[in-house]
C-alpha cells in the first residue's frame, strides 16, 4: 500500500515536472527504447525464389493507396522496367530488380527491395522531431504531422529507402515502406506484399524465428546460398532479411556498411554537449578574472605612478 | 541666398534622420542612384520571382534535388557555409570580453554584426530548402527529436542568433538614442558572450557532426571521427578570414564615418587576425593529418578523390597558412589581406566537399547532383539582400565609430 502510495507520488512528480518543462510524455528517456524488441516481427526474403512477377509492387501499392497504380496484369507483363536498377520513390515504397545470375544467365536473381525496418534506424536518429519510431512489433513508422521537411533522414538511411514528394509545394511528406504497420498490429496480420506473393518467397513471422530458419536453409541446402543473412548484422540487424544464392554486393546490397547501427555513430559527440555547457563556462570566467585582475593592477600601477610623481 | 536660408532652417524630421540618412526623400532616393544598387536591382527582379516559384511551386521544378540526393547548395553552401564564415563574431567576442585585448575593441561590433546577419540569412535561405518551412518551430515547441545532431544544431543555432543579437543590441539603441535599455544590454554582453561560446563550439562543430551518420555516403578521405573537431578549426580561421576580409571592405567603403581615420590601427590589428589565422590553419592541418592516420585512409590519396583532398588540404589550408606567416614576418598587410580571401575560399570548398563532390560520390555521374539555375539564383539573391542589410545597418548605426554621445563600452 505505501509503495504503491510512493510510486505513485513518484509519477505524480515526475509528470508534474515533464509537464512543467513542457516534455511530451517523457520523450526524453527514450534511448534505451531503440534496442531491439525482443518479439519484433521480420520478413525473410530467399531471393532464389522469386520469379519477378512483381504482384508485390501492385499490392503494396494497392493497400497503401499509393498514386501511378497501373493494372494488375501490366505489373507481370512489362518487363521494360528491369533495364535499369530502380529505388524507392514517393509513389514507390518497393521496387523489384533484375540482375543478372553469374551461374546461369537463363535466369536471372530478382531482388524485391523496400525499408528494412533496422533494429537501431539511421532515420529515427536523424530525426529532429521525432517523426520516425521503432514499434514494439518492428515496423519503422513515420508520423507526416510532425515532420519539418529536412530531409536528413533520406541522407541518413544507409539503404537509401525514405523517398521524398519533391512536387508536392504546400505538404509534402517522406514515403517508406511502413511494414503494413496496421495490418501487422491485428492478429494473424501479414504485410500485403508477403500475402501477395505466388511463390512464397517472403516468410512473414518472429525475427528470432526468421534467424534460426534463414541458417537452417543454408545448412540444408549449402550449394543453393552463401553463408549470409543479409539484415542479421548489417547495421546493427533489421526486420527484413534476405538469402542469396551469390554474393550480396552482385544484387545491388551494399556490402560495406559493417554492424555498427546508425545512431551510435553520433552518440559520443551527443554526450559532450553536457561538458561543454559545464566546462566552457567556468573557464570562460577563468580567463575573465585574469583579464580584470590584470587591468586592475595596471590601473594600480598608473595610480601609484602618479603618486610617486605627485609627491616629489 | 534664399536657398541657402532654406538649408540652413531645414532640420529632419525623425523618419528622414534615422531612415533617409538626414536627407528628404527626394535626395536619397536620388543618392541611391548607384551602379551597385543597379547590379542589386537586377538580381532582386530575377531573384524575388524565383523565390515565389520555389513557395508556389514546391521544391520538385525549382531544384534538382532528388531522392538519392537530398541535399543542396541551399545546404552545401548557404548554410555550411554561412555559418562556419559568421564564425567571426564569437572568435572576436572571446578575444575582446573574455581575454581581454583591447586592441580588438574596434572590430567587435562589425564582427558581431556580420555574424547576426550571416545566421541571420544562412536561417532564411534554409527556410527555402525545408519542405514544410512554416513548421520550423516544430523542433523547440512540439516535438524533440533529443537524438538528432540537427536537434542541437536547430536550438543552438536559434539561441545564438539571440546571442548575438544581444550584442549587437547596443548600438540599436544608441542609433534610437534610447539610454537606459543601452545600459541594461551592455551588462548582458558579457554573459551573451559566455554563452555563445558553449554554443558556438557545439553548434559548429555539430555542423560537421551531421556528417558522422553517413558513412557508406560521405568519402573515407573526409568522413572522420574528427568531423566535429574538423569544422570547428575550420570555422575559427574561415570567421578570422572573413574578419580580415570584412573590415578591410568596411574601412574602405565607410572611412567617411570614423573620426581621426587611422588606417595604422586596422593594419596592425589585421597583422594580428592574420597570425591567429596563420596558427588556426596550421594546427587544423595537423589535425588533417592525424585524421588521415586515424581513419588509415592514405591509400586513397592516389585518386580523383584524392587528388582533390590534396588540393583542398595543402591548397587552401597548408600553403595559405605559410603564406600568411611569410606576410606576417614581413608586416605585408594587402597580402594578408590577399591570404584570407584564399582562405574563405577554402572554407566554401571544405564545406562543399562534405555536403556536395565527395557526397554520395559510390553513385554513377548520372545520378549525381548539379544545382538548378533557380538554386544558384535564390542563394545569389539571399547573399545580395543580406550585403544589402549589412549596408543599410553600418549606414545607419554606430558600427564602426563611438557614437559621440554615449562613453564607450567597459566590460
Amino acid at each position: 500500500m505505501l509503495t504503491d502510495r510512493r510510486t505513485f507520488l513518484k509519477a505524480l512528480a515526475g509528470a508534474g515536472v515533464a509537464t512543467a518543462l513542457g516534455l511530451p510524455d517523457l520523450a526524453l528517456a527514450d534511448v534505451p527504447l531503440l534496442r531491439g524488441y525482443p518479439d519484433q516481427y521480420g520478413v525473410l526474403v530467399d531471393t532464389t525464389v522469386c520469379i519477378g512477377c512483381r504482384r508485390c509492387e501492385w499490392a503494396c501499392k494497392e493497400w497503401n493507396k499509393l498514386p501511378n497504380q497501373q493494372p494488375f496484369q501490366s505489373y507481370e507483363s512489362d518487363r521494360s522496367v528491369f533495364r535499369s536498377i530502380r529505388r524507392t520513390h514517393a509513389d514507390t515504397f518497393t521496387v523489384v530488380n533484375r540482375f543478372t545470375n553469374p551461374r546461369d544467365a537463363s535466369r536471372p536473381i530478382y531482388v524485391k527491395r523496400q525499408c528494412m525496418h533496422c533494429y537501431e534506424p539511421g532515420c529515427a536518429s536523424s530525426c529532429f522531431v521525432k517523426a520516425f519510431t521503432k514499434r514494439p512489433v518492428g515496423a519503422v513508422t513515420y508520423d507526416a504531422s510532425l515532420c519539418v521537411g529536412c530531409r536528413y533522414c533520406l541522407a541518413a538511411c544507409p539503404f537509401d529507402m525514405p523517398a521524398y514528394q519533391y512536387n508536392d509545394p504546400w505538404t509534402p511528406e517522406v514515403t517508406k515502406c511502413t511494414f503494413c504497420f496496421d495490418r501487422i498490429s491485428k492478429e494473424g496480420g501479414v504485410p500485403a506484399c508477403v500475402e501477395s506473393c505466388p511463390v512464397e518467397t517472403m516468410t512473414f513471422g518472429k525475427r528470432t524465428d526468421l534467424i534460426e530458419l534463414a541458417h537452417k536453409k543454408i545448412g540444408d541446402a549449402p550449394g543453393r546460398y552463401v553463408k549470409h543473412v543479409y539484415g542479421e548484422k548489417e547495421v546493427g540487424g533489421t526486420s527484413w532479411l534476405y538469402l542469396s544464392a551469390v554474393p550480396f554486393n552482385m544484387i545491388g546490397f551494399r556490402t560495406d556498411l559493417g554492424e555498427t547501427p546508425i545512431p551510435t555513430l553520433s552518440k559520443p559527440f551527443l554526450s559532450l554537449v553536457a561538458p561543454v555547457f559545464i566546462a566552457i563556462p567556468a573557464l570562460a570566467m577563468g580567463f575573465y578574472s585574469f583579464k580584470k585582475r590584470r587591468d586592475n593592477l595596471e590601473k594600480e600601477e598608473v595610480r601609484k605612478a602618479l603618486e610617486r610623481k605627485e609627491g616629489k | 541666398m534664399d536657398a541657402a536660408a532654406t538649408v540652413a532652417e531645414f532640420k529632419p524630421t525623425w523618419i528622414q534622420e534615422k531612415l533617409f540618412l538626414g536627407m528628404n526623400f527626394q535626395d536619397y532616393f536620388k543618392s541611391n542612384l548607384t551602379p551597385f544598387n543597379a547590379v542589386a536591382t537586377a538580381i532582386l527582379a530575377v531573384g524575388i520571382p524565383v523565390i515565389l516559384y520555389r513557395i508556389i511551386y514546391g521544391l520538385g521544378p525549382s531544384t534538382n534535388l532528388s531522392d538519392n540526393n537530398p541535399w543542396g547548395i541551399w545546404i552545401g553552401f548557404d548554410m555550411l557555409c554561412g555559418v562556419a564564415l559568421a564564425a567571426g563574431g564569437f572568435v572576436i567576442g572571446t578575444a575582446v570580453h573574455l581575454l581581454g585585448m583591447k586592441e580588438y575593441s574596434f572590430l567587435f561590433r562589425p564582427a558581431v554584426l556580420t555574424g547576426f546577419l550571416g545566421y541571420l540569412f544562412a536561417i532564411i535561405a534554409l527556410t527555402f530548402d525545408l519542405g514544410r518551412y512554416y513548421r520550423i518551430p516544430y523542433p523547440m515547441v512540439v516535438s524533440w527529436g533529443v537524438n538528432s545532431v540537427l536537434f542541437l544544431v536547430a536550438w543552438h543555432v536559434a539561441l545564438y542568433l539571440s546571442c548575438q543579437f544581444v550584442e549587437w543590441c547596443p548600438a540599436i539603441w544608441e542609433w534610437l538614442n534610447l539610454k537606459k535599455l543601452r545600459k541594461v544590454f551592455v551588462k548582458l554582453t558579457l554573459a551573451a558572450t559566455i554563452f555563445g561560446v558553449c554554443l558556438s563550439m557545439l553548434h559548429q562543430s555539430a555542423l560537421g557532426s551531421i556528417f558522422l551518420l553517413m558513412p557508406e555516403k560521405l568519402h573515407p578521405l573526409w568522413y572522420s571521427e574528427y568531423i566535429p573537431l574538423f569544422f570547428f578549426m575550420s570555422a575559427i580561421a574561415g570567421g578570422l578570414a572573413m574578419t580580415i576580409i570584412e573590415s578591410m571592405a568596411s574601412h574602405r567603403i565607410f572611412a567617411h564615418q570614423i573620426k581621426d581615420h587611422n588606417p595604422g590601427q586596422l593594419d596592425r590589428v589585421t597583422l594580428g587576425l592574420g597570425k591567429a589565422t596563420s596558427v588556426t590553419l596550421f594546427a587544423y592541418f595537423f589535425m588533417k593529418l592525424v585524421g588521415l592516420a586515424h581513419g588509415n585512409t592514405w591509400s586513397y590519396l592516389d585518386s580523383g578523390y584524392g587528388y582533390l583532398y590534396l588540393f583542398e588540404v595543402i591548397g587552401f589550408v597548408l600553403i595559405p597558412a605559410l603564406g600568411l606567416m611569410y606576410a606576417i614576418q614581413n608586416k605585408r598587410v594587402s597580402m594578408v589581406r590577399g591570404w584570407a580571401i584564399v582562405v574563405v575560399v577554402g572554407i566554401i570548398l571544405n564545406r562543399l566537399d562534405h555536403s556536395i563532390i565527395a557526397f554520395n560520390w559510390h553513385l554513377p555521374w548520372e545520378y549525381r547532383y548539379v544545382p538548378h539555375w533557380m538554386e544558384v539564383m535564390l542563394t545569389v539573391t539571399i547573399v545580395t539582400i543580406g550585403i544589402l542589410t549589412f549596408r543599410w545597418i553600418m549606414n545607419r548605426m554606430p558600427i564602426l565609430y563611438d557614437h559621440p554621445d554615449f562613453e564607450p563600452e567597459e566590460h
